[in-house]
């Protein structure tokens, strides 16, 4: 039998020599991102987003308007209880925008941290069955959900002029925050799709994740409320760092705090960078335990 | 470019079977984690030393082929042999434990029909979604949808979602894709058994078309007709090991099916006084080959069997009728057979003494699949001495494979039977020449 090859020390497609050569062997250690491979299925990647947004809301009587809905609701609840009756500050800006402006960036959080938690169990089926880079999954489920927040934000765009607030230059920062939204939405999604496999605890404890999550996130409330030396350390959540940076994008908000900022870009980029690492190891058990 | 197309080296694939192993609870990894940070996030699935034979299982072991360019490999075994692992290691799907497998061309894998359909989708994105999965471009599905559709035949359906379908026209759909993949190797899991017997023609076509193209194919199925319609080589695999690799696929199919283990089931003896009467008492039910020495299952439809029956008789009687039952799996009876069934002149005589009765079951009459026979007696119109139902003596039977030479019937067919019947044209009238030679003589006889 075939003994001419040196047994190879990594699995995957040879991209370095004119031959297409596959190599299938056990891993040892942790493995490199592959951006190679993840380029070579950017199609895939493509098809996964277009189905989840295809079919997000078939079948439902009020379709695409529930990405709107849903931010809306929330907005006249904390408006109801926060804005009017506890009298929660909101830096000067009338309290429905305020709200809604914060609401924005942590659906788009919650929304996309969730289902790409939920990815790779959920594509259980297309797991067991085909390869493809595992990472295409949560990522796809990552960005699926943009096209709600588009619709959510647009709204915004129509309440802005309603409540007499004008965007200034600094709109044109808002893309980087939304990008800070889905990075950290995707840290903490890989983290947890890749447990998930193992542990359905996970399942189950997303729900309650989401709910203590926007509990110590300053959406229904102003990150100035906490004493200023203590603010950094909400930077700990990273998505209060998102929720500052859009209200500070959208609505001049001067109370924003660069220190709280600064701590939150960190810890996404170590969650990030932790959690793909954490995924690409794990993967290759993904279609056995899954 | 090599000659070799797959070169498989010393593969291994360990599994960890028995409790404990799927979702572990959090709190018992947590703990672990407490204790020694490092080794818990260490793989579970490599154990250091020779692991306990009862909680780790070695799928696939020892594992060393290699296949050339353009070989079309059928790979064999009972179920639990390693042949989904195989592929699943080719296909990149899970990793192996150990050893490597190098693969030369692009590799598509085909393990199931359909894998990423989406109910709620049409048709038409449906080709696209589930092509992308494949690892085809979408140029490249754009360039052959109207081949996929055509091929399909839901043409008329394409704009509908898919949950609306027909499982059939799915399952066509579905396999239309898959066709139309052209990667230099193909690995496919057992996936012809789609669809009504023309489109699972249909698709054997489109497999033999394979043939000759270069491409190299490993082919995992159970359909031993397919295997040897297919397939130039053959590679059967047991308990996760090599048993046979041949380009004799006749021999390899031969090995495999009548294994070396005996079925038990195929024998009925009588352990004791069960049944016992005193017109025919029972003492051994067996399928038996000509010799009357006992066949293992399962057997191939052309093979020579025969149902054979041992019995005292202590007490003649004109009346007594002994035979057997035969039923389908679902249950469904096919037919009773008696000693009695000829003209009265041409039955057996049963007198007085021990008897051993056989009656041939035809060639080419069953179906593939597994049967039950019973030992059925009576004394006609009198009483049942065992009769029809769960407490008669039995055996069971399997049929696999040897149902026809024809390269249009190499799949189960529907059906309860699969009689190998005759066909001639008469209308409009032979020529001459094609006659049987024997017939011809006789008019020449005639004539004169």
């Amino acid at each position: 039998m075939s003994t001419q090859y040196a047994p190879p020390q990594v699995s995957g497609r040879d991209h370095t020599t004119d031959a297409d050569v596959t190599i299938v062997c056990p891993r040892k250690g942790w493995v490199a991102l592959n951006l190679q491979d993840l380029w070579h299925y950017r199609e895939l990647l493509y098809f996964l987003v277009w189905r989840n947004i295809k079919v997000r809301y078939k079948q439902t009587l009020l379709g695409a308007s529930w990405a709107l809905i849903q931010p809306l609701a929330t907005m006249v609840v904390f408006s109801v209880f926060f804005g009017k009756l506890a009298k929660v500050p909101s830096d000067g800006v009338p309290y429905p925008l305020f709200a809604y402006c914060g609401l924005l960036p942590w659906q788009l959080f919650s929304y996309a941290m969730t289902e790409s938690s939920n990815s790779v169990v959920s594509n259980q089926q297309l797991i067991t069955k085909v390869y493809f880079p595992r990472l295409v999954v949560p990522v796809s489920a990552v960005i699926s959900g943009l096209v709600d927040f588009a619709i959510s934000f647009s709204l915004l765009l129509v309440m802005m002029p309603f409540y007499g607030v004008m965007p200034t230059a600094r709109i044109l920062v808002l893309p980087l925050f939304i990008l800070f939204a889905i990075a950290t939405a995707l840290a903490i999604g890989l983290w947890l799709s890749a447990l998930n496999v193992e542990y359905r605890d996970v399942r189950y404890t997303i729900p309650f994740l989401t709910q203590f999550w926007l509990l110590i996130t300053p959406v229904a409330y102003p990150s100035s409320l906490v004493p200023a030396k203590w603010r950094p350390l909400m930077g700990l959540n990273p998505i209060a760092g998102v929720v500052e940076g859009f209200r500070w994008a959208l609505l001049g908000n001067r109370n924003g705090s660069g220190a709280l900022m600064m701590v939150s870009v960190v810890i996404v980029i170590a969650l990030l960078f932790g959690g793909i690492a954490y995924f690409r190891r794990m993967e290759s058990t993904f279609a056995d335990l899954v | 470019m090599s000659e070799c197309a797959i070169s498989v080296n010393n593969l291994g694939k360990l599994y960890r079977i028995g409790e404990g192993q799927h979702y572990t609870n959090l709190r018992e990894k947590l703990t672990g984690l407490l204790y020694s940070p490092f080794r818990a996030l260490r793989r579970k699935a490599t154990p250091s030393a020779e692991p306990p034979a009862d909680t780790w299982l070695w799928a696939l072991r020892n594992l060393s082929f290699e296949i050339k360019r353009g070989e079309l490999v059928g790979i064999i075994g009972r179920n639990g042999a390693g042949k989904s692992t195989l592929l699943k290691v080719l296909s990149r799907i899970t990793e192996p434990t150990e050893g490597y497998a190098k693969m030369h061309g692009r590799v598509g894998s085909l393990l199931e029909v359909g894998t990423g359909f989406h109910p709620e989708l049409t048709g038409r994105e449906n080709i696209y979604l589930n092509g992308a999965i494949l690892g085809m471009r979408k140029a490249e599905i754009a360039r052959k949808f109207d081949e996929i559709v055509a091929f399909a035949e839901t043409e008329r359906f394409l704009d509908t979602a898919v949950k609306y379908y027909s499982s059939g026209m799915y399952m066509r759909l579905a396999f239309a894709v898959a066709a139309h993949m052209d990667t230099e190797i193909l690995v496919i899991d057992e996936v012809l058994a789609v669809g009504d017997a023309a489109f699972q023609k249909k698709c054997l076509g489109k497999m033999g078309e394979v043939r000759g193209s270069g491409r190299t194919v490993l082919f995992v199925s159970h359909n031993m007709n397919a295997i040897e319609q297919l397939c130039n080589r053959v590679i059967l695999l047991e308990h996760g090991n090599m048993k046979r690799d041949s380009h004799d696929i006749r021999s390899v199919l031969t090995d495999y099916l009548f294994g070396t283990e005996k079925e038990a089931s195929s024998v009925w003896v009588n352990d004791g006084a069960r049944f016992r009467n005193a017109y025919f008492f029972p003492t051994r039910f067996a399928v038996v080959d000509g010799e009357g020495s006992a066949l293992r299952m399962p057997l191939r439809n052309d093979a020579e069997m025969y149902v054979e029956m041992e019995g005292e008789v202590e007490q003649a009687d004109p009346a007594l009728t002994v035979g057997y039952a035969i039923y389908a799996e679902d249950g469904n009876l096919l037919y009773w057979s008696y000693q009695t069934d000829q003209p009265e002149s041409q039955w057996p005589a049963l007198t007085r003494g021990t008897h051993r009765l056989r009656s041939r079951i035809p060639a080419h009459l069953l179906n593939e699949g597994n049967y039950r026979i019973e030992c059925i007696g009576s004394l006609h119109f009198r009483e049942w001495l065992f009769s029809p139902g769960l407490n008669s003596p039995h055996i069971n039977l399997t049929i696999q494979g040897g149902l026809s030479d024809s390269p249009y019937w190499i799949a189960k067919r529907p059906g309860l039977l699969a009689p190998l019947l005759a066909w001639e044209v008469v209308e409009p009238r032979p020529v001459e020449f094609a006659k049987p030679a024997q017939m011809d003589s006789e008019r020449r006889a005639h004539e004169q």
